[in-house]
């Protein structure tokens, strides 16, 4: 436990420390959010669609999220090399719990990364339904967050070199990002975008924090809340299995 | 305290370490040289349970590190070539880190972090960020750190690697009196002769993955008949120049080395 803690905590810290990142990774989610959100809104409106902000901020939370997530997975490789890693693959601790307390780390950091978006969307107008759908889309943001600081480790603890970063941000991160659904309705797409997004398990995310907070859904909770609850436990195990295997 | 026998490692066609065999005694320094990719990188990472070895048998303080992965882990401590602190946590920080890791009581832990860090004369920057930290203080850290948990043997791959003469006397000296006080047994690594001729007890010279001399300072310059431990040990490696291919490691090295300013 100590060591899950110890390890949780250091990413935390880590966070905390590096303002200047904060900052920067607030900038992409601030620009979909204004130019888009101010920019599609009346085309939005227009086709019937209600408020393009109200659709799209939960999109911007869940994009956060899985950016975040994501590159801290990212980071193992960073530290894998030359850094920090080693020295946690020769103490006496089981590997899993390596994994463990940084994936709790990292699903810590996202969420708070995502709610500091969230606070943002509210400054730009952004209305939930209730008070009450507020802490239901933190669970939704935690779920959001584990799956993708899953998907982190298995790529993090997968790559050889920084080479491998650029593909998987250009045909992973930013598909699963487009198909999500962040940015247009699920309804009514062409067949190969139906499967597409079906097949991208932060559409069931965006979707899950869409009916919470503005009850509005596509899949509905129950379906949400299934597929994020597998995928992420499919991606945790396949993660400390590819962890597991890192040798140095 | 260290024992291996007929150890060998492939990388594919490559032979890293071939068929090598010696023993480290209890709480002696055992000096490690060889010319770039000779192999000592290697065996210190099969020594320390980072890889597994191809064919031979490993033995730290009476247990197989492949197989007894985490009783071995506890008995050692290990400076690695790269740097291995985290660098936007403070010195403080990291040992704090390191002891719960290793499992080190709380108040254990506190004392042993004040005597080190005091030792290796970092306790006044104990709350600076170790990004902000010169080279040499980094390296005394990382030893220290190495220390906390009172191991049994401490590794050291090229720990002096980009000091200056002044910082490397230095840790030296604390090693060394680490070594006597705490009896711990050292392995360490390094290109620098005059380093090896001054702390280490014995030396096992190492070229294209084997043995090729192991003795005292005194006992390899007999041996080649030369008059410094520099030319005895040009003369069992040979005076060609190695070139290593570059690997992706090393072209992440020197990204990194980049972005640390």
């Amino acid at each position: 436990m100590k060591a899950i803690y110890i390890l949780w905590l250091r990413e935390l810290k880590r966070y905390v420390r590096s303002r200047a990142q904060i900052i920067a990774s607030l900038g992409q989610p601030l620009l979909y959010l204004l130019v888009l959100g101010f920019g599609l809104g009346p085309v939005f409106r227009k086709a019937g669609g209600g408020s393009y902000m109200q659709f799209m901020a939960p999109g911007i939370i869940g994009m956060t999220i899985l950016f975040t997530s994501v590159f801290s997975g990212i980071a193992l490789l960073w530290d894998r090399q030359f850094g920090f890693l080693k020295e946690t693959l020769v103490a006496p601790v089981p590997r899993l719990r390596i994994m463990i307390g940084r994936t709790l780390g990292a699903s810590t950091v996202a969420m708070m990364q995502g709610t500091l978006v969230m606070v943002i969307t509210l400054i730009a107008g952004f209305r939930p339904s209730s008070l009450v759908a507020i802490p239901l889309g933190f669970v939704f943001m935690a779920l959001i967050a584990i799956v993708f600081a899953g998907l982190g480790v298995v790529i993090g603890s997968s790559l050889k070199d920084m080479q491998g970063f650029q593909l998987v941000m250009n045909f992973l991160v930013l598909p699963i990002f487009f198909l999500s659904g962040a940015l247009f309705p699920l309804e009514n797409l062409p067949r190969a975008l139906t499967v597409a997004t079906g097949l991208d398990p932060l559409s069931y995310g965006v979707d899950g924090l869409r009916s919470v907070l503005i009850g509005v859904a596509h899949f509905g909770v129950a379906v949400d809340v299934a597929v994020l609850a597998s995928v992420a436990t499919a991606l945790l195990c396949l993660g400390a299995w590819r962890f597991s295997r890192i040798e140095a | 305290m260290i024992r291996v026998h007929n150890l060998v490692k492939r990388f594919g066609d490559f032979t890293a370490v071939n068929d090598i065999s010696f023993e480290v005694n209890k709480g002696e320094i055992f000096a490690f040289l060889g010319p770039n990719g000779a192999g000592k990188t290697t065996t210190i990472k099969m020594l320390t349970t980072l890889l597994r070895p191809t064919s031979g048998t490993l033995e730290l303080d009476g247990l197989n590190p492949a197989i007894k992965k985490h009783e071995a882990r506890q008995r050692f401590g290990i400076v690695f070539q790269d740097p291995s602190l985290d660098q936007e946590l403070t010195a403080w920080e990291n040992m704090e880190l390191h002891g719960m890791l290793y499992d080190v009581p709380r108040k254990l832990r506190r004392e042993r972090t004040e005597t080190l860090l005091k030792l290796f004369e970092l306790w006044e920057k104990r709350d600076g960020l170790v990004k902000t930290f010169s080279g040499g203080m980094k390296r005394r850290l990382e030893i220290a750190r190495g220390f906390l948990h009172t191991p049994k043997i401490l590794f050291l791959d090229e720990p002096t690697l980009g000091l200056d003469p002044q910082s490397r006397n230095q840790l030296w000296t604390q090693v060394k009196s680490l070594n006597e006080s705490e009896s711990v047994t050292v392995f360490l690594t390094t290109h620098y002769m005059e380093e090896a001729a001054r702390v280490a007890h014995r030396i096992a010279v190492i070229d294209h993955g084997r043995i090729v001399a192991i003795g005292s300072t005194q006992e390899l310059k007999e041996q080649t008949g030369t008059e410094s431990l520099e030319d005895a040990f040009l003369a069992l490696t040979g005076a060609s120049l190695r070139d290593e291919t570059a690997t992706s490691a090393d072209q992440m090295r020197q990204v990194a080395q980049m972005w640390r300013r």
